[in-house]
């Protein structure tokens, strides 16, 4: 942009409220989780202190290489899905006048569902017998049954997660659109840019807090997906869409395993927060290599 | 506005309509089933639904447990947003203006609070809000969402005030302005599309979460996800009603959404200072 940003130490007043109000909900509980996962919790007084040894089990566990390998393709799947497709929608909505306060509006729905709910309508909507997606895929001539067949199973997981989440990529690079001057517009009409040259040079470069933002949440959320898959699949079938975190709470809350879910839980925190800050430090790079 | 430079390109009304079709479709089979006996969902299909029967709508309507859950929900989602982007904005602003000691630590520190599994801080933060007396008051589920919702705010806030010129600023400074009086009176409606769109993400996000919400509470503040766990029971899933409380879910954001759709769509119009 114009310049470095001055240097200016009171702005830290005006960062204290965000820093108490999150700092207050945050750093105790971690410190809590942080404690449990060096300790065997045997009892409400009882506990001894075991190091690693938590941390090594959590490291060697096979059916956790499946849950995180089977966690990132997903995340990946969404990423390269919903953010291309949450761009277009974004710029095929219409501008203003009512047609784009229904488009808001109706994008907005399948957000604002509880997640048990979104599991819940979609297990009977995907159904083959009762539901309309099987329905009509069965009517079609598949051979579908997300209950017994573990692709079609992650195929609606998927499905699911795109129509759930892919209206967050729009309706957040709508905002970050409609926030574009349309002196940009004109001068880029002076010139004769072309549609595709307008979106490359003035759309794409104004969009990219709003996409950091997006990218950032969709992989964090999808990448700690629970309710909606554990609702509609359970897991299964076998264990084709039981992901990380869904394995973790079988750890915590099945087996009462305290410090082994915590250590996991560290670990499982470690690896979004490396792969967040390579995202972020990768998009912030093209940032300070593009702008003129 | 003279010349409107389009910004059409092919396909792009085909795309909206099949989206819409698919946003719906799921919606629709949701009040679909919100008409139909629980042995009609589970037994036949049928495209329509056989009956207009509102009874699964009337249960809510009437029983106090439900619709004390929706009550509940929307006191701590508003308090949660109000809270939260009001502290989110003063810090966006810093953000995007100043540079001070730790400020990029600080920012990206602030998002790793959403990089945990919830189902991990379940038990810490029934120990900590039971030790501070919150416990099954909405203040707590309030506070407890700050943990994901101030982050979001801070982040998206702050980069719709990066798009705006620093020379506004220091414009309305020259002329004499104060920085509170500034920032209500120039700022503020620069960044209404970023306004508009982080409230209804942090009303959103709020209005959704359940793990959080049904662990801090227990009669008092009881939030409606987790009354819809009710319907579950030993005589099997009341899928009928469950179909209306999700479509009643719908109506609150919907009226947010709509509320702040002027925000949305306008964006900032330059050269207003």
């Amino acid at each position: 942009m114009n310049g470095p940003k001055p240097v200016n130490q009171r702005a830290w007043w005006l960062v204290l409220p965000v820093l108490v109000s999150v700092a207050f909900s945050a750093i105790i509980p971690l410190m809590t989780v942080v404690n449990y996962s060096v300790q065997d919790i045997l009892g409400p007084t009882q506990r001894v202190f075991v190091g690693m040894e938590w941390f090594r089990e959590v490291l060697r566990d096979s059916e956790l290489h499946g849950a995180l390998l089977r966690q990132l393709v997903f995340s990946g799947a969404v990423l390269l899905i919903e953010m291309p497709l949450g761009v277009a929608l974004a710029l095929a909505m219409p501008q203003s006048g009512w047609r784009a306060s229904l488009a808001l509006v109706l994008f907005a729905m399948p957000l604002l569902i509880p997640w048990n709910v979104v599991g819940t309508i979609w297990q009977i909507f995907a159904r083959p017998d009762i539901g309309m997606l099987g329905h009509a895929l069965t009517q079609l001539g598949f051979d579908y049954n997300y209950a017994q067949h573990s692709m079609d199973a992650w195929i609606t997981v998927l499905l699911m997660d795109v129509w759930h989440w892919t209206s967050l990529v729009a309706l957040l690079a709508y905002a970050g659109l409609r926030s574009i001057p349309e002196a940009y517009y004109q001068a880029a009409a002076i010139d004769g840019a072309s549609r595709w040259a307008v979106f490359r040079h003035i759309e794409l470069p104004r969009l990219r807090s709003v996409l950091m933002i997006a990218v950032l949440l969709r992989f964090m959320d999808s990448f700690m997906i629970y309710t909606e898959p554990f609702v509609l699949t359970g897991g299964g079938p076998g264990t084709a869409t039981t992901f990380l975190s869904q394995y973790l709470t079988q750890k915590a809350v099945g087996q009462f395993d305290l410090g082994p879910a915590a250590a996991f839980s560290l670990v499982y925190f470690l690896i979004i927060l490396l792969v967040c800050f390579m995202l972020y430090s990768f998009m912030k790079d093209i940032d300070t290599r593009e702008s003129p | 506005m003279s010349s409107r430079p389009s910004r059409a390109f092919p396909g792009r009304t085909l795309l909206i309509a099949l989206y819409c079709v698919f946003t719906l479709a799921p919606i629709y089979w949701m009040v679909h089933m919100s008409m139909r006996s629980n042995e009609a969902i589970t037994s036949t299909f049928s495209w329509l639904p056989e009956s207009l029967s509102l009874a699964n709508y009337i249960r809510i309507f009437t029983d106090p447990a439900w619709y004390g859950g929706y009550i509940n929900s929307l006191i701590y989602v508003a308090i949660n947003t109000l809270l939260s982007v009001g502290v989110a904005l003063p810090a966006a602003y810093a953000f995007s203006r100043y540079s001070f000691l730790g400020d990029k630590h600080l920012f990206f520190w602030l998002l790793t609070n959403r990089m945990t599994p919830p189902a991990v801080f379940l038990l810490p933060f029934f120990q900590l809000y039971t030790a501070v007396g919150l416990m099954d008051t909405h203040l707590a589920v309030a506070l407890a969402h700050m943990v994901f919702n101030v982050p979001l705010a801070v982040w998206i806030l702050e980069g719709f005030m990066s798009a705006v010129p620093r020379e506004i600023d220091e414009t309305a400074y020259i002329d004499g302005y104060s920085f509170p009086r500034f920032f209500a009176r120039i700022f503020l409606p620069l960044v209404k599309a970023g306004s508009g769109v982080t409230a209804f993400f942090c009303f959103m996000f709020s209005w959704v979460e359940l793990l959080l919400a049904r662990t801090l509470t227990s009669v008092d503040a009881k939030p409606i996800a987790a009354t819809m766990t009710r319907t579950v029971s030993a005589a099997g899933m009341d899928w009928g009603t469950l179909a209306a409380a999700g479509v009643l879910t719908l109506l609150p954001g919907a009226l947010v959404i709509w509320f702040v759709r002027k925000y949305i769509a306008k964006g900032f119009a330059m050269g207003r200072v």
